[in-house]
């Protein structure tokens, strides 16, 4: 029957593309990841603890820990104030604006780090300045933090742009024509609205904050102890056949790529409610 | 008082509205009624505040306002699609513009709240005050933008298409308590239609406009039955245009035995209480003529002389004449 051979035809598609996409995503994902936490606990759970307790790795947690502390608040501050002058105003310049915070993801990393080495290095621009008055940015953890701040802005404003476009105006309009000031429009109405989003962004800024290696790594100098983050930290120790110590970090870093994610699936989900009841 | 004066507006090279003036008398309800592109959603929210002219004066009570925010000069406005806080509840809304308020000007939380409720009472959503916007209908909603908007006592209350976003039956249920609301309350009022029939039925006043220039101003009674140019005769009810540029609403066209126009009857259906014949006239023009429902109608294909009753008409520069 030609109607059945269809729909037999449908059912073997089916379970060919499924099965692409699982073994696709079993030997790129999967794989790695069991790798990972295999070889981090290969010297046992002793031998994996007393690999990220040792001294560098604890620096390399806490300077991680304090980029992403610094760098995740500023472009959340930034994301928010970009995507509202983007989407609740219109000035000269906005679509030149949209295209700069698209930058740092059409940059190669490394070439990121390397302009505020050409900024801020000894031989830079502002170089022999920051050396008269004695500033450390580069090879410092100023530079980290900077690179860092770069690499992760676009994440924010991405997220708010379109949500607050597709909200439109009105609710802002509404609130001013009731008496409320700028402050309180923004603290009562806005933010709300634009609340999971923000989360959203936030989540996935801070994901990379704490994973970028690119442009950390030319700012950084490997100064161990003071200038290594987490993943640089990893290269060190894997180029140095700490195979156990590397992976021990670095399953740390898996781990919080897991947080992230079942972090984001639960942000999505509340997400959908809340736009379900919108409409 | 509300009194508008020289207004224009231009967005980009676009001309919204050309040298406005409008006086509005105390407690009037008013329509600004146009197409859209008209301008007359841009007039609304000048008077508001929400947009500024590039040139010409709102004077509200005789005091120029034409410098003072939105937040300053004390209108209520009711947004197309509601524009309710969805995270807060329909107590919170309302509430909004009074919690909002300066310290010093602030009314009490209980006193807060049993303003809340009172104004819930009004728009007779009493006892809803805990739901929020998304649980609510689109009339309710509404209602609560509406309620939200008295909340703060405005001297003006200014509504953007108000029943635009509702279904047929709603819209006329909620037109009909408005109009008990606007004469309960005696609240200056202005709104903004695209339909005519919601304009004639509430307004003390229509505002007829087209490519931002006001056409005429009148009663619905004027503007119906007076238009003051050819464009107001066809968009405030049906119009049909006959040789020598007579304007003739269908019910005021009758049939003859002979003379007067010949029409070529190309359809006929029932209307409410009438028949309506559409046909065609010696020029190619479309007619259309409501009849008297108890009479036989005139058949499909035949050629009927039809006379005016009652006709505008205006001069060459569109002036009534």
């Amino acid at each position: 029957m030609k109607a059945n051979r269809w729909i037999t035809e449908g059912r073997f598609a089916q379970v060919l593309l499924i099965s692409v996409a699982l073994a696709f995503l079993g030997f790129f994902v999967m794989l790695p990841l069991i790798a990972v936490f295999s070889e981090a606990l290969k010297k046992g759970i002793d031998g994996f603890v007393e690999a990220i307790t040792n001294p560098d790795a604890v620096d390399a947690i806490k300077l991680t820990l304090l980029v992403a502390a610094i760098s995740v608040p500023v472009n959340m501050v930034f994301g928010v104030a970009a995507s509202w002058a983007i989407t609740k105003f219109s000035f000269p310049g906005k679509s030149l604006l949209i295209t700069l915070i698209d930058l740092p993801f059409s940059v190669s990393p490394v070439v990121s780090g390397l302009v505020f080495v050409l900024l801020f290095g000894a031989h830079g621009y502002l170089g022999p300045w920051l050396i008269e008055h004695d500033i450390k940015i580069i090879f410092a953890v100023p530079g980290i933090v900077l690179a860092t701040v770069f690499i992760t802005f676009p994440f924010v404003a991405r997220e708010l742009i379109p949500l607050m476009e597709e909200q439109g105006k009105d609710d802002e309009e509404a609130a001013i024509s009731l008496g409320a000031n700028g402050w309180q429009t923004f603290w009562h109405v806005t933010l709300p609205n634009i609340r999971w989003g923000l989360l959203y962004g936030v989540l996935l800024c801070n994901a990379r904050a704490m994973g970028e290696f690119g442009a950390v790594s030319v700012v950084s100098g490997h100064i161990r102890g003071e200038t290594n983050t987490m993943p640089l930290h990893v290269e060190i120790l894997y180029n140095e056949y700490d195979f156990v110590g590397a992976f021990a970090v670095a399953s740390l870093l898996a781990c919080l790529a897991l947080v992230t994610l079942f972090a984001k699936s639960v942000l999505e989900w509340r997400f959908d409610i809340h736009s379900g009841a919108r409409h | 008082m509300i009194e508008v004066q020289n207004i224009a507006k231009r967005f980009g090279n676009y001309p919204a509205l050309h040298d406005i003036n409008l006086k509005i008398q105390e407690g009037e309800f008013i329509a600004l009624l146009g197409p859209s592109g008209s301008g007359k959603t841009t007039l609304l929210r000048i008077i508001a505040g929400l947009e500024f002219p590039d040139t010409g004066q709102v004077f509200l009570n005789d005091e120029d306002v034409s410098d003072r925010s939105v937040g300053e000069r004390g209108v209520g406005f009711v947004f197309q699609h509601y524009a309710l806080f969805r995270h807060m509840t329909v107590a919170e809304n309302v509430a909004f513009g009074l919690s909002v308020r300066k310290r010093r000007l602030r009314p009490a939380k209980a006193v807060i709240k049993a303003r809340a409720d009172e104004l819930l009472r009004l728009v007779q959503l009493e006892g809803l005050g805990s739901r929020y916007p998304g649980q609510l209908s689109g009339g309710q909603r509404q209602r609560v933008a509406l309620a939200r908007a008295l909340a703060i006592e405005p001297r003006l209350l200014l509504l953007d298409e108000p029943f635009g976003a509702l279904d047929a039956k709603v819209r006329k249920d909620l037109r009909r308590w408005l109009r008990d609301l606007h004469k309960q309350m005696g609240l200056t009022s202005i709104f903004v239609t695209h339909d005519q029939e919601e304009a004639l039925e509430l307004a003390d006043r229509v505002v007829v406009m087209d490519h931002g220039v006001i056409e005429q101003v009148g009663t619905p009674e004027q503007v119906y039955m007076e238009p003051a140019s050819p464009f107001v005769s066809k968009f405030v009810g049906e119009t049909n245009v006959l040789s020598g540029g007579l304007h003739v609403r269908p019910h005021d066209l009758e049939i003859i035995e002979s003379g007067g126009e010949r029409v070529l009857v190309d359809n006929v259906f029932r209307k409410c209480g009438t028949w309506r014949v559409e046909g065609t006239l010696e020029n190619g023009g479309v007619v259309e003529i409501d009849l008297d429902a108890s009479l036989p109608p005139p058949a499909h294909g035949e050629t009927v002389h039809v006379s005016p009753r009652r006709s505008n008409s205006f001069s060459q520069d569109g002036v009534r004449s």
